[in-house]
């Protein structure tokens, strides 16, 4: 018996995104095989990194991560140009959690006040986020999708009750949308049908499947990432061929063992880093992070398996 | 590769006898290849009809044993590319690299914190596996002593690593009954150490200096034909990227092209290719988790570099059929006590873990009573007529939190608001509170609450 190596035929190819303006825009997915498996298929781009901050000081973080910028974080825009500058990531992410009705329940005023901040600060792209409460997310989308008009931003999270005011704050101000649905493949590919039939451009579309923590059900997110691929690649399903962002940051840092500080490196690190690897694993096409040592472990790991 | 009944029926010996309570060869042939049968049922079949249906029912991916008694670890058996598919088998094994050029003391520590580093997780006990010894010195008594020092320090299955015959027959001298795994042979002293492997009992790893998949299939083949299957495979990847790439390659020729010369568990180093940085290490080691490796040798194996893998472990090695449920009952988080708040939600073990989590962060010792929903999250319960009022009342009433608290006070999860007239007829003692819809609104809640 002699040895040939076994390649699977693909059909079908993830959609490749683009976000950002001029130098710094960053193209995202595009490819046509499983992660790392390039003899068979391209990869065209390495997976990307947002991290992220928030518009308001942000009292739950656990300690390694505030002690990595400590009074920065109190100035939005100084943190917004502390990231983009000390740990070049490929975007930053900003989460409006100062909207949540239970935190500080700022407007959407304050909102798209703190965006147009952000977009002062930065050259890298931004992507805006909500609290994820679907009424408050609503009420905010469009006035901060505004205050970035023209950026080639990102807005998320749009959730199946809140679609349509997403769809049409992209449309109006030239962003992208990130879909988010829950754990569920039906769910998701539903999502991406019900905002591509609603006119929304099936090109603009991020998928946001659920991030599970490791050790938190990480393993439902893995599977369901590898059966959109399978179908989007081997059934060249074109409902699911939107790339996948994981926001790992926010879920890797709530677990128990995240607050174990009695290590030599933090748990936390740890946790984040092997959180996001083992969703670039499954097919993630972009991760959105917390902290810069974990982002600095994903980042060295996929330049070697990318970069030859 | 699994045989279609017109195949299999080609080795019967088609005398329509009946002895196997078939009435034809034809028809047993077809229930051998709907695994309804046993071929041990016809006593007429002949020795080459055992050999090929006994190869053709063989796992794809050999079951391979290092160690003995308690110290046992297996790997192999895997069956599928996507875990999804079926579950995936038998967990990979964590091993730490001891090279025989360390110090004593510093041996010895390492072998102190092995011992002391038992982790325990969702009822699981977790250890570093295996212990991996390395004769970096080339030295026969260095190695030798380095073996003697792990043995008398602690209990884990081996791995002995020598390029030098001799000192690995040293080694086995005094280990062979531990059954260890001998690393390695190459295309220069297969023959050697096939032999040594064989008398010993043990199983070899398999190595080739010319690289390369094709290189390995053709040096296992020649393994093979000594006689000798008790093989694991090392594929000397160049690079990481290769590496990755050659791990698929092997699992898929071995499923999916039922491709026998590599239809063997792999071991990899994650620190071949991390550049001395043990984060890199751990992660490199992730990949091995979710693609396919079955041993991983890790230089570093600290606490926060383990915790995080066995977690992954568990959760690539879980069940995918199981139910996502966790345990009917009453769950402590904190310090809760008699005047702590009870909150109610389903036994979907996300919800579960969600709220629990945020309970948690809260820093309000609370009691959780979850309900067995089948594995359903609040709002599908609800819907589904499953989370109703009579379900909560029986749960209250029989999970024996009435005696575990001095209130009356439950909190429902705020999407069944529409719940609480309903309970509260049922239970009139209680006062039923309405908590936040989203798991992120517990936090506030609690905090508020308990103020
Ligand atoms: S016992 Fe063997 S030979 Fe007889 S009918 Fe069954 S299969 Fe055929």
């Amino acid at each position: 018996m002699s040895f040939t190596i076994p390649k699977e035929i693909y059909s079908g190819k993830i959609k490749e995104m683009s976000v950002g303006n001029g130098d710094k825009s960053v193209k995202v997915g595009g490819e046509s095989t499983f992660p790392f498996l390039t003899f068979e298929g391209e990869i065209p781009n390495i997976p990307r990194i947002a991290v992220e901050i928030t518009d308001v000081y942000p009292e739950d973080w656990a300690d390694p991560l505030k002690s990595v910028y400590g009074d920065i974080m109190k100035d939005v825009s100084g943190w917004a140009k502390y990231v983009e500058e000390k740990i070049k990531p490929d975007m930053l992410a900003l989460r409006l959690i100062g909207t949540h009705p239970d935190r500080q329940n700022r407007s959407a005023i304050e909102a798209a006040d703190t965006v147009k901040k952000v977009v002062d600060a930065i050259n890298i792209p931004l992507i805006i986020l909500g609290s994820n409460h679907v009424e408050k997310d609503t009420e905010i989308i469009q006035k901060c999708a505004e205050a970035a008009k023209g950026k080639s931003a990102i807005i998320g999270k749009a959730q199946e009750a809140n679609y349509k005011t997403f769809a049409a704050a992209a449309t109006s101000c030239g962003h992208s949308i990130i879909a988010l649905s829950d754990l569920d493949i039906n769910l998701a590919k539903q999502l991406n049908i019900l905002l591509t039939q609603s006119g929304f451009p099936a090109e603009k579309i991020f998928m946001d499947t659920m991030s599970s923590a490791l050790g938190y059900g990480m393993e439902y997110t893995f599977s369901v990432i590898e059966r959109i691929k399978i179908a989007a690649l081997m059934q060249n399903d074109t409902m699911m061929q939107m790339p996948i962002v994981n926001d790992v940051g926010i879920e890797a840092w709530k677990v128990k063992e995240s607050k174990d500080t009695t290590t030599e490196v933090p748990m936390g690190v740890m946790w984040e880093a092997i959180t996001s690897m083992s969703f670039l694993s499954a097919g993630g096409d972009m991760l959105i992070m917390r902290h810069p040592e974990a982002v600095n472990i994903i980042r060295k790991t996929v330049n070697k398996l990318y970069i030859k | 590769m699994a045989l279609s009944g017109i195949q299999i029926f080609k080795y019967l010996p088609k005398t329509n006898c009946g002895k196997c309570k078939f009435p034809t060869c034809l028809a047993f042939a077809m229930k051998l290849a709907a695994k309804q049968a046993s071929l041990d049922d016809c006593p007429d079949a002949s020795n080459e009809a055992k050999e090929i249906l006994g190869a053709a029912s063989e796992p794809p991916i050999r079951l391979i044993k290092i160690g003995t008694g308690e110290d046992l670890y297996k790997v192999g058996e895997e069956a599928v590319m996507f875990r999804h598919e079926k579950t995936f088998y038998n967990p990979c094994g964590f091993s730490r690299m001891i090279k025989d050029t360390d110090s004593t003391d510093n041996i010895k520590l390492i072998i102190s914190n092995l011992n002391d580093f038992v982790y325990e997780r969702v009822g699981q006990h977790l250890k570093v596996d295996i212990i991996y010894i390395k004769n970096e010195s080339g030295d026969k008594d260095k190695f030798v002593n380095t073996v003697k020092l792990v043995q008398a320090g602690i209990k884990r299955p081996l791995i002995l690593d020598s390029s030098n015959i001799d000192n690995l027959k040293a080694a086995l001298d005094i280990c062979a009954d531990k059954k260890p795994l001998i690393y390695a042979a190459n295309e220069d002293n297969y023959e050697t150490m096939t032999a040594l492997a064989k008398e010993k009992g043990c199983s070899l790893v398999v190595t080739s200096i010319q690289g390369g998949l094709e290189a390995l299939s053709v040096l296992t083949e020649k393994i093979t034909g000594l006689g000798f299957k008790d093989i694991v495979l090392d594929p000397a990847s160049k690079s990481l990227s290769s590496l990755v790439q050659e791990l698929t390659q092997i699992r898929r020729a071995a499923i999916k092209k039922s491709f026998k010369p590599l239809g063997f568990p792999v071991i990899i180093f994650s620190g071949r290719y991390s550049d001395g940085d043990r984060l890199l290490e751990a992660n490199i080691s992730a990949i091995g988790v979710s693609k396919y490796a079955s041993i991983i040798v890790m230089n570093d194996t600290s606490r926060e570099i383990m915790i995080p893998l066995f977690a992954m472990r568990q959760n690539i090695y879980t069940d995918p059929q199981k139910p996502m449920q966790v345990e009917e009952k009453i769950y402590k988080i904190g310090e809760a006590n008699e005047d702590s708040p009870v909150l109610i939600t389903t036994n979907f073990s996300l919800t579960y873990f969600i709220v629990a989590g945020e309970v948690e962060n809260s820093k309000v010792p609370s009691w959780l009573v979850v309900a067995n929903v089948e594995g359903l999250s609040v709002l599908t319960a609800w819907a589904a007529g499953k989370f109703t009022p009579e379900k909560i009342t029986k749960l209250v009433k029989e999970s024996g939190i009435e005696s575990m608290v001095k209130h009356r006070k439950l909190i429902i999860p705020g999407y069944v608001a529409v719940l609480s007239g309903g309970i509260e007829s049922k239970l009139p003692d209680w006062k039923i509170q309405v908590g936040p819809r989203e798991a992120s609104g517990i936090i506030n809640f609690l905090k508020n609450y308990a103020a």
